[in-house]
């Protein structure tokens, strides 16, 4: 029992020693901010990400279909006019409740790049379910020469290429809650985050303010969408908060489509490993039962 | 304690076997009637835990090697079509990236372990070096994995931690374009870093086997550290161990799970969901979790030493903070094995492990002044804590009353324990 307590003590001590580094530190970090405003580069973003209720968030978390339907709306009529979508093929959008005649249509919507035929040409045909969403532009050099110097991110895995650190002690709980939806709070803030820049910013030339930009104050981007611009038809408030979040669900989706049987495997393997756990520790009590140890 | 065998084979089948390749013996030998200190807790579990994460990494390993393209061109989307279009891909795939970090969990446990119980000391000095080379070709292999899918991380790191190399005077240049096949990250340095990371696992294994070799000829240590006298001190591994382990090697997999089904990128970067770009470098590069304690020490070298530059100090100092690891064994000069009866140095001990914490904190974020002193001051108590205060505590530091024997400890344990249930207040416990 003293043997416990002395190293459970000992623990205390270990905790309160990175508590009180990690205080310092961020008394630290907070001082000069404050008192060289002027000359010290903040620290971006200047806001942190809103954090939204996602339904695929938690251990039994799950997509809503009809919601990345509406993202799936958001991204083709909105944000595919720059940013691809490269490793999504047509044939995955079944996921999203769509019937496989209805993914044909769909995928019947754009043009691809096919060949080379029997005459060695390249030639553009009608996309199938086979084909993946089409780049807006042939490379990253016309992308970028088109929007400001700047290529627009490919979209496939942005919702978990993102996220904003989320510093101590804030990361040990996130173990526990399991927060992983980083990415998608990101994509939402940013979307819905533009605003007028504070008197006496300057905004640089082809710049827009945005403090949920992760590294800057302003982007190339200016803001892609507002409210009324994608007509919804299952009578979603058409706002851009609702469309930013559609569009981020939708991402999520995108960059991990089997999340939900992952999720599952996942309570199965728990349960599991719990029963395993129990069986084997009462086996262990028993065999130890005659032994001292 | 290779002592006498007792496998006796009953059948025809297995003295025929026997007589001729007597495998099914030293198997008995090794993991059946082997005798182990019969108070082994459960920080004598992690080894169990080892060789399931080891196994894991190789099997799962393997099968994604079916399926990766080790191309500038083709890498990163070959690792998305395992985790979109293989079946059960994502499985394999988050096993064996959350996989590595649960080894390197389960390998500091363990060298903590070590250290608090003085497993280093004679006559078990290969047995820990053994351990030292294990964690080494783990570090290599790790990094090597880390550069495979080609994310932007994966190019960055591999660009940065080549770039060690080359703070050494004459040879490093030449050394760093060896690593890399080149003057720069590229496509030799995937390739080769792909035959490697599919070699060193198997040679961890063949270490491994020494290890456990080495581990069987001076048998393990145990909480009290003295060692085994007599037969009352010890238990069969099997059905005794086995089941310690089995039950420490549940509960592991259990927090592995919980990582790689609900939130299994946490451990990673966001930035390696971002194709490598050899023109755009990442707004801030660090290593993964498991090195960022030597991070930190590299970047706590700020400042010139005479003719040493403080790159190449960093570099020194971060080498050596695994190198003097395997000096461990004749730098403490304590007569007392265990930590148990040395009330200085378990308080030293569990400073370092403290001190370790806060280098891995300090190497993940942006250096600042306060963080570079307190980084300083880290790898001050680093280095101090194994060429200062192990060899002077030897010396003056009284230790605690030993127990003449494993069993006298455990009845002692006992019969404490014993008392203070008869004591009034305890009865309804």
């Amino acid at each position: 029992m003293k043997k416990l307590v002395s190293s459970l003590l000992s623990l205390a001590f270990v905790a309160g020693l990175g508590g009180a580094a990690a205080i310092a530190q961020e008394n630290h970090a907070a001082a000069p901010a404050a008192e060289h405003a002027e000359s010290e580069t903040p620290h971006y973003p200047l806001k942190h990400p809103k954090e939204v209720a996602w339904s695929f968030a938690g251990p039994f978390g799950h997509y809503d279909k009809a919601q990345l339907q509406r993202g799936l709306k958001v991204y083709t009529e909105v944000c595919s006019a720059c940013h691809s979508m490269r490793l999504v093929p047509f044939r995955m959008l079944e996921e999203l409740g769509y019937s496989e005649a209805q993914v044909k249509t769909f995928a019947a919507n754009y043009k691809v790049q096919d060949g080379p035929n029997d005459a060695g040409e390249m030639f553009e045909r009608v996309a199938v379910p086979s084909d993946y969403f089409p780049s807006p532009y042939p490379n990253a050099q016309a992308a970028a020469a088109a929007n400001n110097g700047a290529a627009p991110p490919d979209m496939s895995l942005l919702a978990k290429a993102r996220g904003v650190t989320r510093g101590f002690p804030q990361f040990v709980f996130d173990m526990f809650t399991q927060y992983q939806e980083g990415g998608p709070d990101y994509i939402y803030s940013l979307l819905t985050g533009y605003e007028n820049p504070p008197a006496g910013f300057q905004v640089p030339p082809g710049g827009h303010y945005n403090p949920h930009f992760a590294s800057a104050a302003t982007l190339a981007m200016p803001q892609p969408i507002n409210n009324d611009q994608v007509t919804y038809d299952d009578g979603s408030p058409q706002t851009l908060d609702q469309y930013s979040k559609d569009v981020s669900a939708f991402l999520m989706w995108a960059a991990e489509p089997h999340l939900e049987e992952r999720k599952r495997t996942g309570f199965m393997v728990m349960v599991f490993l719990l029963i395993f756990v129990g069986l084997i520790y009462l086996t262990k009590k028993s065999v130890y039962a005659s032994k001292e140890h | 304690m290779s002592g006498h065998s007792t496998y006796q084979p009953s059948t025809g089948i297995e003295k025929w076997i026997d007589s001729r390749l007597p495998l099914p013996r030293m198997i008995h030998d090794s993991f059946v009637s082997y005798p182990v200190p019969r108070n082994l807790n459960y920080a004598y579990t992690f080894g169990a835990m080892l060789s399931v994460m080891l196994i894991v990494q190789i099997v799962t390993g393997i099968v994604l090697a079916m399926h990766y393209a080790a191309s500038t061109g083709l890498a990163f989307d070959s690792v998305e079509k395992i985790m979109r279009d293989v079946n059960h891909g994502w499985l394999l795939r988050y096993l064996h990236s959350n996989g590595a970090s649960f080894f390197f969990i389960a390998v500091y446990a363990h060298i903590a372990r070590g250290l608090y119980y003085g497993s280093y000391k004679a006559p078990r000095e290969i047995l820990w070096i053994l351990g030292v080379v294990i964690y080494l070709l783990m570090m290599a292999t790790g990094f090597m994995g880390y550069v495979l899918p080609w994310g932007q991380m994966s190019f960055w790191g591999a660009t940065v931690i080549t770039g060690f190399f080359s703070a050494f005077p004459v040879v490093g240049d030449w050394i760093q374009q060896f690593l890399l096949g080149g003057f720069a990250v590229d496509q030799p340095t995937l390739n080769r870093f792909f035959s490697l990371h599919y070699l060193l696992p198997f040679m961890i294994v063949g270490v491994v086997i020494l290890h456990v070799w080495a581990l069987h000829v001076t048998g393990q240590t145990n909480p009290t550290g003295v060692e085994v006298k007599t037969k009352t001190d010890t238990v069969a591994f099997t059905p005794y161990a086995t089941l310690k382990d089995a039950l420490g090697v549940a509960v592991f997999l259990l927090f592995y799970a919980w990582f790689v089904f609900y939130m299994p990128n946490f451990l990673g970067h966001p930035d390696n969901y971002i194709p490598a770009d050899a023109l755009k470098t990442p707004a801030h590069i660090v290593p993964e979790w498991y090195y960022l304690p030597f991070y930190a020490m590299l970047r706590a070298i700020t400042f010139n030493v005479g003719p040493i530059d403080s790159k190449l100090g960093g570099v020194l100092v971060m080498f050596g903070s695994i190198i003097i690891l395997f000096f461990l064994p004749w730098l403490d000069t304590s007569k007392v094995r265990s930590a148990v009866y040395r009330p200085w140095y378990k308080l030293f001990f569990w400073l370092f492990v403290a001190d370790c914490i806060l280098l891995g904190w300090l190497g993940s974020g942006q250096p600042t002044d306060l963080t570079t002193t307190l980084a300083q001051l880290g790898t001050l108590y680093y280095f101090g804590f194994f060429l200062v205060i192990m060899p002077l505590l030897g010396l003056f530091e009284t230790p605690r009353r030993i127990p003449n024997s494993i069993t006298e400890a455990v009845l002692e344990k006992k019969n404490k324990s014993d008392m203070e249930k008869l004591k009034p207040g305890h009865a309804s416990a």
